[in-house]
Order: structure tokens, then C-alpha cells, then sequence
């Protein structure tokens, strides 16, 4: 295609999205307005299931379906990653491994402190996903990026140690086929709903939360490690 | 007030969005995106969205740039 056809095309589609957002723009709620009938459906309804963070309740119960395939989406991005990333027969990794050199000190003492208190963090968010902010996908990625930290306190070798990545592979695909099956099977919100703010309320939300934690952390460690080892321990070029 | 605290992080996240599109070397640009992805969360905390920010955290500001790091690395430039 000319550069010529392919700024017509470009124009014809920017022209045509400038106009649809302009109207569909014109149409909304004013900004900050006190009006928000979805809230107050929303909100109802998260009460009615016990769930004290509304949005929770949104992303696990009331509309499951959409974090199913959310959870669906991140699992094939896992795994092209892995295939693309995949390395080649002639690659292989280095004989001496550059970078277990020891880090600066400081940016070492600063990961030690922190790796248990992220770590920490990332399974706070888990667990009470359905009471306060956070939930499986930010807990998930909390914990995943704090592991990391491992890679500057100890260097390389030590995140190698620590993290066996063929665990971290069957957790993702485990936990996504646990999910997948708690949803479809179970497309209403079953268990006993507990009272509101409870630990144990909410029914499935927090075990839907604790099981999509897992399949996200499991998938960011895995697609991390492919860069990881890409990056660090290959020869060759490109 | 409350328009006021949006007004400024609105301007934060245009500052650093630019900041962005303004940084040529990729390397710096994971940095100034980590950047972005601090201003977003502040943006979306003010709009009384915290799981919203929470996500842009862990995503915006760690994942996202340490994965455009590892592949310039890869790269070499």
C-alpha cells in the first residue's frame, strides 16, 4: 500500500473516531454530577451480596463473566510471550554469569528491607481484596514485582534459586483452570454471604480474588522470567 | 477544592505524558513512563478510584518499565 493510500485510510479512520468520540462525548453525564444510576444499582447490589468493596463486587460477581475473560486474555499473552521468547537451539546461556556480581550496598540493603514488606503487601491486597481496595489483579502484581526485588538484593543467581519457575508455570495454568471452573460453574455467587465487612463475607469473591491473585502473579513471574532470561543469560545478538 | 486537587493532577499527568513523548533514548523512557504512572494513580486516587490506582501502580510504574528495561537491554541500545 502507497504512503499516500495509507494516510487515506489513516485520515478516513481519524476523522470518522474524532466524530463518534465527539458525539459520544456530548452525550455523557456531566463531570462530578450528582446523578449516577449505575452507582446506586451498583451499590445496592455489592450490599446485597455482602461485599463491602463495591468494585469487587463488580469484578467477581456481578460481572464474572468479563474478568473470566480478562483472566482468559492474560493467560494467551503468557503464553505468546513464552513462544516468542522462546530461546533459539543455537542460543545458549552464558558459561560465567556477569551479573551475580554483587549490587551497590545500598540498592541491595534497600531491596531486603523492602522484599518482605511488598511481599507482605501484595497478600494483604489479596486477602482483602473484598473488604478494601486492591483484589486478586493488583495483589497479583504486587507480589510478582516485589519478588523481583530478589534480582537486587541477591543478584541473578539468587532470583534463579528462589524462584523455581516451573512452579510458577503450573500455578498460572492451575489457577486459571480453578477460576475458569468456579465461574462457569457457578455463575451465581453461592456460598453464604456473611455479614458485610467480615473477613469471611462476601461469599466466592475472595476466593475468586485469592485465585485470580495467584494466576496473575504466576503469569507476571513466568512472562517476567522469559525477559528476564532473554535479557541476562543468552548469548548472541537480537 | 476537590477541583482544584483534579485540576493540578490532571496537569501532572499531562506534564509527564509529554515528558514521555519527549524522551528519546527508550532506556529514560521506562523511567519518565514509571513517571506517568505516578501521575495517573494520583489522578485516579483523586477521582476516588483507588483500586483503579492501585492497578496503574503495580502496572503503570513497575511492571510495564521493567519489561521495556529487560528488552533494551536485550537490544543493546
Amino acid at each position: 500500500m502507497s504512503r499516500r493510500a495509507r494516510q487515506a485510510v489513516f485520515g478516513t479512520g481519524a476523522a470518522v473516531l474524532a466524530v463518534l468520540f465527539a458525539l459520544a462525548a456530548a452525550g455523557l453525564p456531566p463531570f462530578g454530577g450528582d446523578q449516577h444510576p449505575y452507582r446506586d444499582r451498583a451499590v445496592a447490589a455489592a450490599l446485597h451480596q455482602a461485599t463491602a468493596n463495591v468494585v469487587a463486587s463488580l469484578t467477581f460477581d456481578l460481572r464474572g463473566l468479563d474478568t473470566l475473560g480478562e483472566e482468559m486474555i492474560l493467560l494467551g499473552s503468557v503464553v505468546g510471550a513464552v513462544a516468542l521468547l522462546r530461546p533459539r537451539p543455537d542460543e545458549k546461556p552464558h558459561a560465567d554469569d556477569k551479573t551475580s556480581r554483587p549490587q551497590q550496598d545500598a540498592v541491595a540493603l534497600i531491596s531486603y528491607v523492602f522484599l518482605p514488606l511488598t511481599l507482605l503487601l501484595g497478600f494483604d491486597l489479596l486477602v482483602h481484596g473484598h473488604l478494601t481496595p486492591g483484589g486478586g489483579f493488583q495483589g497479583g502484581v504486587v507480589l510478582a514485582t516485589g519478588l523481583h526485588l530478589l534480582y537486587l538484593s541477591g543478584g541473578y543467581d539468587a532470583l534463579r534459586r528462589l524462584r523455581p519457575l516451573a512452579w510458577y508455570e503450573w500455578v498460572e495454568g492451575l489457577t486459571t483452570a480453578a477460576f475458569a471452573l468456579a465461574g462457569t460453574a457457578n455463575l451465581v455467587n453461592f456460598l453464604p454471604h456473611g455479614r458485610v465487612q467480615q473477613l469471611f463475607s462476601a461469599g466466592t469473591v475472595p476466593i475468586l480474588n485469592i485465585l485470580v491473585g495467584f494466576a496473575v502473579g504466576a503469569g507476571a513471574v513466568v512472562l517476567l522470567a522469559q525477559f528476564l532470561t532473554q535479557a541476562i543469560t543468552l548469548e548472541g545478538e537480537g | 477544592m476537590n477541583a482544584a486537587l483534579i485540576a493540578v493532577s490532571l496537569l501532572l499527568v499531562a506534564a509527564a505524558g509529554t515528558a514521555v513523548v519527549a524522551t528519546n533514548d527508550p532506556g529514560r523512557q521506562a523511567v519518565s513512563l514509571s513517571a506517568l504512572g505516578v501521575a495517573l494513580a494520583l489522578l485516579f486516587f483523586v477521582l476516588q478510584a483507588p483500586d483503579v490506582a492501585l492497578s496503574q501502580i503495580a502496572v503503570g510504574t513497575a511492571l510495564v518499565p521493567l519489561m521495556v528495561l529487560l528488552a533494551v537491554r536485550k537490544t543493546g541500545k
